[in-house]
């Protein structure tokens, strides 16, 4: 093993990458100037021009955004990619809208470390606020200097020209293409701080929901993602793994490989192994001989289950204080008291991770479905041993991942089996059982919480503390990238430092909203665990947001108020209290429903206190005699700031709310000291079509001209809370360790 | 050699007994829509017709295909051309990542060619064997519901 610190990256950037936050963030309200001064946000870009809007901010070169020229039109670049969210239309939507020209017209390329800007990682609700912050503005600002340059060629003021589909006209029927126009124009400028103004009551794309432009292939087998791809001469790879993290290679019988039909590679370096062959299930074969044939280690030890979350509160951990203010009495008189806690969940994405690499002409390039191709090219180079210029990294779709999944390690194995086999293409997928038992884990988590009442029925006192793993493993340096351990040098990854506050890491949405007039509120930072924890979408607010509203709902009986008016009483955020309202009214709330088992929720979360608004009411019934679950009846009620495409987000609320109700019913990661046991979807059972709700009802306010706030992961954490209390007004059990139907949970509801 | 129906085109393919029929779709017919979930039939995202019925293709070996006809999404339309479910897919805009799609339409032409008016929980059931992770269910469900509500023609 190599001396750790010559891998480590303990300087500054690797700090800063982790520790340090969002500038994305400055023209939103209530973000302290004083995170301006900040170089690199935590999506992983470095900020060179800190008053520029979203991620211009990073990027502040126009034409890093807008090209146009006569052979190839309009081209207009986003260094965020297509995950699932439809985000690649929308902001196709904003670029047209704002230079004026029908979508069609534009070339849109998603990221490419050759061709497009860095905006690190397409993660945290990020992508309309700061790529479509950017080209909102730029678009804008590349139209204006189009009109400039036609108004000066015709001598006439800008005011009087129109633009239409990419044409500029004057009132006496003159006209110019915008790639006529551009001539003489310097797009090769930092962009301004101020933008043309253009009322959102005289959009036309921006607020409509232009369809897809990704949906007919998918439905219709178009290649779509990285699976599809077919390079000439491509091989087809799989991965050999240890048993467990820490097993090191013993020995392998490579003649046992070598008497299967066709011809099979071996590619080994130190306890890192591959096979690859012609053809695709040749090396599935090979690589099921390979798992037979090699010999390991034993590896780590992993911990008993059953007191995981005590270990939590055990292991060496850093502790960071999240919020703090008032005067909080110790103890404190009359609290409520809970423990909550949460699995380790997995991101489970359906197609398990895949990458094509090819390493030719002494470049490597690399299609992965990564969610930042940057970071991953600096990861691998390194890896490699290659200069970062000699790295290519393609993003191309892949199966949602919601989060960081094994993306970047399959694209790693790709480079690593690419060098090995110069001059062929390689395609490297993983099997179901691998992704189960190598992606990072969302980590598992314990929060205690003691809050308390004024005499008048008010929130007074609020002390909270919270136990985590990382939530943020992102690939820093080459020893984040999981093949990279198993390799004859190993690379060691970057130490773990947790996002900063307001965007939060395990600690996200650990501050609750409402007023609370003496409040602590502390994370103890766990740095060793025994399984690689990293991003999953909406990160700690999905125990935080079940904890708090939890909480707020007892704490609203004991002062005996309704929960929805106790949560009114406070919050004075006028758009807080418009979306709590909004669902009260559509639910009809406190609207009982009949039967037996039955009950309804409420939960509200502005998603890490500064992005989107979400309120959601849950109707259920508990079936107590098998532990079923089944949700009658969803409202949510989300405030995102300006809507670029209404169907967009109200597919993120509605695939939000069930996705939230699997994790929050029925997910955790088996495991015990034997192994583990969630190696595919028998040992870890998502929500399927019967347990779906019954009905799903989204209601969208839309705040024109105001900024994006970003949507993709708003609902996680209310959708659980909601189903939390409405199992506990069901039931009359407060449930507080998740998942909440869990096999055999009946026995929680006693007789 | 083994002779497989595809699509309603014979192929003579050079390949082991043993290959299961999704990776003989894949690689060697060409073809994208089915896909690689699981390999375990727990998913579905492989899912295509043999002699009209439902099958998880990772599993389905193709030495065990003789005289059967296979059908993919691919048979069900295009892009220029979609077929109804495909049509009300893209019209309900039922993607996310879109992954688990092709198997969803292909489990849903099933059900609607034997029953062409399919009550709500006969669709759930049916369709459980699929998985979607983005929590496209809904609008799934609704594209269904809208070929159902145009007759179930399919």
């Amino acid at each position: 093993m190599k001396n750790p610190t010559q891998n480590v990256n303990l300087s500054r950037r690797a700090f800063v990458i982790n520790g340090a936050l969002v500038m994305g963030f400055a023209m939103l309200p209530g973000i302290p100037r004083a995170f301006a001064d900040t170089e690199v946000d935590t999506l992983g870009t470095t900020i060179l021009a800190p008053d520029l809007p979203g991620s211009l901010r990073a990027t502040p070169y126009l034409d890093a955004w807008i090209r146009i020229d006569a052979k190839d039109g309009i081209t207009v670049y986003t260094g965020k990619v297509e995950l699932g969210t439809g985000v690649k239309t929308a902001l196709l939507q904003i670029a047209a809208e704002r230079l004026e020209v029908s979508p069609g017209l534009i070339r849109f390329l998603t990221a490419d470390t050759a061709l497009t800007p860095n905006e690190g990682y397409t993660a945290g609700s990020h992508t309309i606020v700061d790529s479509g912050t950017a080209l909102f503005n730029a678009a804008a600002q590349v139209r204006q200097l189009l009109l400039e340059s036609a108004a000066r060629q015709w001598q006439r003021s800008i005011d009087s020209l129109t633009t239409r589909d990419a044409v500029i006209y004057d009132t006496q029927g003159r006209s110019m293409t915008y790639a006529q126009a551009v001539v003489g124009v310097q797009l090769h400028r930092f962009a301004s701080a101020n933008s043309p103004f253009k009322p959102a009551g005289s959009f036309t794309l921006i607020g409509k929901s232009l369809p897809r432009l990704d949906i007919p292939a998918k439905v219709s087998g178009g290649a779509a993602y990285v699976q599809d791809m077919r390079l000439p001469d491509m091989l087809h790879a799989r991965v050999i793994r240890p048993p467990r993290r820490g097993s090191q290679l013993l020995e392998i019988d490579e003649a046992a490989l070598r008497q299967l039909p066709g011809e099979v590679k071996l590619v080994r370096n130190g306890s890192y192994l591959a096979v690859v062959a012609t053809d695709e299930w040749l090396a599935v074969k090979a690589m099921r001989e390979g798992y037979a044939k090699a010999r390991w280690t034993e590896g780590n030890p992993l911990p008993d289950s059953t007191h995981i979350h005590q270990l939590l509160t055990e292991l060496p951990a850093r502790r960071y204080p999240v919020s703090a203010k008032g005067d909080l009495p110790q103890p404190l008189p009359r609290a409520y008291k809970a423990r909550v806690t949460k699995q380790y969940l997995m991101h489970g994405s359906i197609g398990p991770s895949c990458a094509v690499a090819w390493f030719k002409d002494g470049t490597l390039t690399v299609w992965t479905h990564t969610q930042g191709v940057y970071p991953l090219r600096a990861g691998i180079a390194e890896m490699v041993g290659l200069p970062v210029a000699q790295v290519r990294c393609i993003h191309a779709e892949g199966s949602g991942c919601y989060g960081h999944n094994g993306a970047d390690d399959a694209a790693a194995d790709a480079a690593l089996i690419a060098m090995a086999i110069p001059g062929k293409p390689i395609r490297v997928q993983w099997m179901r059982e691998q992704e189960n038992l190598w992606e990072p884990y969302s980590s598992a988590m314990l929060a205690e919480v003691e809050a308390g009442l004024d005499d008048s029925g008010r929130l007074r006192d609020w002390k909270y503390e919270l136990w985590s793993t990382p939530h943020n493993e992102r690939i820093v340096n080459a020893g984040r990238l999981l093949p990279a351990w198993l390799l004859a040098n190993p690379f060691t990854p970057a130490p773990s430092v947790p996002i900063a506050q307001p965007e939060g890491d395990g600690d996200r949405n650990a501050v609750p909203l409402y007023e609370i007039p003496n409040l602590k509120v502390d994370m103890n930072f766990v740095l060793t665990m025994p399984f690689r924890t990293s991003a999953m979408r909406s990160l700690g607010a999905h125990i935080n947001i079940f904890a708090i509203e939890s909480t707020v709902d007892e704490l609203a009986a004991r002062a005996t108020i309704d929960p929805v008016q106790f949560r009114l009483n406070h919050l004075s955020d006028p758009r807080a209290r418009a979306v709590v309202e909004r669902v009260a009214a559509e639910f009809r709330w406190p609207h009982k429903a009949t039967g037996p088992g039955s009950g309804i929720g409420f939960a509200f979360a502005r998603y890490k206190n500064i992005m989107g608004y979400c309120a959601i009411a849950v109707q259920l019934h508990v079936q107590r005699q098998t532990g079923q679950v089944m949700i009658d009846r969803v409202v949510a009620a989300v405030d995102v700031g300006q809507i670029v495409s209404p169907d967009g987000l109200l597919n993120q609320i509605q695939g939000g709310i069930v996705q939230s109700a699997s994790w929050t019913l029925y997910e955790r990661i088996l495991y015990d000291a034997s192994g583990m046991h969630s190696f595919d979807w028998s040992g870890y059972p998502i929500m399927r079509f019967p347990d779906l709700p019954q009905q799903v009802e989204v209601h969208m306010i839309d705040q024109p001209d105001q900024p994006f706030l970003g949507a993709a992961e708003i609902v996680q954490g209310p959708m659980a809370a909601a189903l939390g209390n409405a199992i506990n007004d069901a039931t009359g059990k407060r449930l507080l360790d998740l998942p909440l139907a869990r096999r055999g949970w009946q026995d929680a509801l006693g007789s | 050699m083994i002779t497989l129906d595809i699509n309603g085109k014979t192929h003579e393919l050079d390949i082991a007994d043993d290959m299961p029929l999704l990776y003989a779709l894949r690689n060697q017919v060409g073809l994208n829509g089915a896909k690689y979930g699981c390999g375990l039939g727990q998913c579905g995202a492989c899912t295509v017709l043999v002699n009209d019925k439902p099958v998880f293709s990772c599993l389905t070996p193709c030495g065990a295909l003789a005289g059967k006809s296979v059908r993919t999404v691919e048979s069900l339309g295009s892009v220029d051309q979609p077929g109804p479910l495909q049509k009300a897919f893209i019209d309900e805009q039922a993607a996310q990542c879109g992954y688990c799609i092709a198997g969803m339409i292909v489990r849903a032409q099933a059900l609607l060619e034997a029953n062409p008016h399919p009550d709500d929980e006969t669709i759930r059931r049916h369709m459980a064997p699929n998985l979607c992770r983005c929590g496209t269910h809904v609008r799934i469900f609704a594209a269904i519901k809208s070929v159902v509500a145009q007759g179930g023609k399919v």
